[in-house]
């Protein structure tokens, strides 16, 4: 099993790494809860149930992308990715220890950031928390590997919403119906199927993303 | 261990590296010169297996686990201590025995002391010795070295001759430098590059 | 596609503008008015027509793509580049055409009921993301290998978008504008299978002309290059 100690041991150290840097994980968490205030500003009052868990999404999504943006600069700054690919592991590691670890830092501002939302807007459901619980598994997984294309290029954290966000669109659905619809099976099963799809495409295809 | 044939290199429309021929044996020391931007650490990197050529071929007579590469970045992390980043590529490069080499390598760089400390914390020349022990960890056949003198202290300097002298003949050495007489008692081939 | 590579261009060219006006003579002329919406459904056999030719060139892309990465084919990358370009360009005219036909037929220059329009409109966006990509890494290995990857995600978002759009009108409760789809009889199936011939062979030639320009560009930088 010497690929999870590998995952494992990369995942360890982007959560050092952010232990010891104490930026990624704070802003977040202000940036969710900066962004529901807007959100009550921006809305009339007493949004509809629809409305409400369209808010809560949208405020997910650029969550997740703040966190994702940051997710690959200590290996950028200081080239280190170099370091990581020279390494005889499989470069698939790469990605699944930093999906994890980024997954981590999520699920840690939700856990501030939905009970934030159930106190100012609407209660959430069962059904709606596994909903993102499922939508995390998705988002980190695409949006780490998308971030790790972003840091490639010229534009790097510019070009993360833009490959990001119509890949996210059927996470949102997936996501607002587990909340919302009478019978969020269908929508949880969607997000099920999504994140089995793109977690296998994702590990299949990272090799070729880092490797020139 | 290490051939390339007619290799070429272009970033778009700039040229960097043009029908390079090299041979390197198993055991051998190639020193390779050039002025800035003659393409030295381009063809390092290519021969690392960081870069892919655009024109020619090269072969390799190792796998990516036994290649040691030192670039112009120390390729550790900042915000880790000494100890954390030598025990993450300790992990990845599994090598065995990873506690002893590491306190070995340490202790041999005069980096015992600070292990503990996080490298931003570190000279120039501290991080260059840490490097040094990162390329070193995992015992590569092949050491692919870009400018290794370039950041060190002339304590770190003495060490570094020390640790090729010793190394000389039983790995095979691929060496970048701006000062190619301190080491030419090692070469066993030279390569000049021009801009 | 090795076959179809020898064709020269000028038979292509013609080819397509025979096609072409052949269906537009048929969409115009023999095929009878639609008995719901009228003289508007007509723009329906180009529509669909563009829509399945934007698929193809896709799929095409991302086929090429997997070609790159797995065969090493030196071509491929070229060759995906071209399709995601022309998918594009046929995607947009999906656009523009449903547009029109949603103003002609309901009023509206948008509709978000319509699966077909809201779908092109993510891919849209998602193969847009892709120029922007290719343009802002150099030109390469890498750039190759990144564009593969993407055009591979690509193919797979097509399938996920759509199953999306369809659960997400569960939730939202639409005006529902019912199509009564064409009774596939007689004339309107000839008419359509001529419009969606028409519309690939132009689509393989427009693909084929600008695969020449870029392939006529490549090699003058290599010249450049080996004068240099």
């Amino acid at each position: 099993m010497t690929y999870a100690r590998d995952v494992g041991a990369l995942a360890r150290k982007d959560l050092l790494l952010e232990l010891r840097a104490r930026d990624t994980l704070p802003a977040m968490l202000l940036f969710v809860v900066a962004t529901f205030v807007v959100f009550h500003f921006s809305l009339p009052a007493h949004p509809s149930k629809l409305a409400a868990s369209g808010l809560l999404w949208v405020a997910i999504l650029f969550t997740a992308l703040l966190g994702l943006g940051r997710a690959f600069v200590p290996e950028r700054e200081q080239h280190v990715f170099d370091g990581l690919v020279l390494a005889p592991c499989d470069r698939s590691a790469i990605w699944l220890g930093k999906s994890l670890a980024t997954l981590a830092f999520l699920v840690a501002a939700q856990v501030v950031a939905l009970p934030v939302y159930a106190l100012f807007f609407r209660p959430l459901t069962g059904p709606a928390v596994l909903g993102v619980a499922l939508a995390d598994l998705g988002i980190c997984a695409v949006g780490t590997f998308l971030g790790a294309m972003a840091v490639a290029t010229r534009a790097r954290e510019l070009l993360l919403p833009l490959l990001f966000l119509p890949l996210a669109i059927p996470i949102v659905v997936g996501g607002v119906g587990a909340g919302v619809a009478d019978s969020p099976g269908r929508y949880l099963g969607f997000l099920a199927v999504y994140d089995l799809l793109f977690v296998v495409i994702c590990w299949a295809s990272f090799e070729y993303v880092v490797a020139e | 261990m290490l051939t390339a044939r007619r290799l070429g290199k272009r970033y778009g429309e700039k040229r960097v590296l043009r029908r390079i021929d090299l041979e390197v044996p198993r055991g051998g020391f190639l020193v390779v010169t050039g002025p800035n931007g003659a393409g030295k650490t381009t063809l390092l990197r290519i021969c690392a297996g960081l870069a892919q050529p655009t024109e020619g071929i090269i072969e390799r007579g190792v796998s990516r686990g036994q290649i040691g590469f030192l670039g112009h970045d120390p390729l550790v992390y900042r915000e880790l201590t000494a100890l954390e980043n030598l025990e993450l590529y300790g992990r990845l490069y599994r090598v065995p025995e990873c506690r002893e080499r590491i306190g070995m390598l340490l202790e041999r760089f005069g980096l015992w002391e600070v292990r503990h400390e996080r490298v931003a914390s570190y000279s120039r020349g501290m991080t260059q010795r840490l490097a040094l022990c990162r390329v070193l960890l995992h015992g590569p056949e092949l050491l692919v070295l870009d400018e290794p003198y370039s950041a060190l202290d002339e304590a770190g300097a003495e060490l570094l001759d020390a640790q090729l002298a010793e190394l000389r003949g039983e790995r095979t050495f691929l060496l970048a430098t701006h000062d190619p007489a301190h080491v030419e008692p090692l070469a066993s081939g030279r390569l000049a590059l021009v801009a | 596609m090795g076959r179809t590579a020898r064709i020269p261009l000028p038979a292509l060219a013609v080819a397509s503008l025979v096609l072409v006006t052949t269906a537009l003579a048929f969409v115009f002329f023999v095929v009878p008015n639609d008995a719901n919406q009228g003289f508007s459904q007509r723009i329906f056999y180009f529509h669909v027509s563009i829509a399945l030719t934007a698929y193809a060139c896709f799929v095409g892309a991302a086929w090429k793509a997997f070609r790159h990465l797995t065969k090493q084919d030196p071509d491929a990358d070229l060759e995906s580049y071209v399709l995601v370009h022309q998918g594009l360009i046929f995607g947009t005219l999906v656009l523009l055409t449903g547009s029109i036909w949603a103003k002609i037929s309901w009023g509206h220059w948008w509709l978000w009921s319509e699966d077909q329009l809201v779908l092109f409109l993510v891919l849209f966006l998602f193969y847009c993301a892709y120029f922007m990509l290719r343009y802002s890494v150099d030109p390469g290995p890498r750039r190759a290998n990144l564009s593969a990857v993407y055009a591979l995600f690509g193919v797979v978002l097509i399938p996920v978008s759509f199953a999306a759009i369809r659960l997400a009108k569960g939730l939202i409760h639409p005006v529902v504008f019912t199509r009564h789809g064409p009774n596939f009889g007689g004339w309107i199936l000839v008419t359509y299978c001529i419009a969606q011939a028409a519309v690939l062979v132009l689509a393989y030639t427009l693909y084929r002309l600008e695969l020449g320009g870029k392939r006529l560009d490549g090699r003058l930088r290599e010249l450049r290059e080996a004068l240099a």
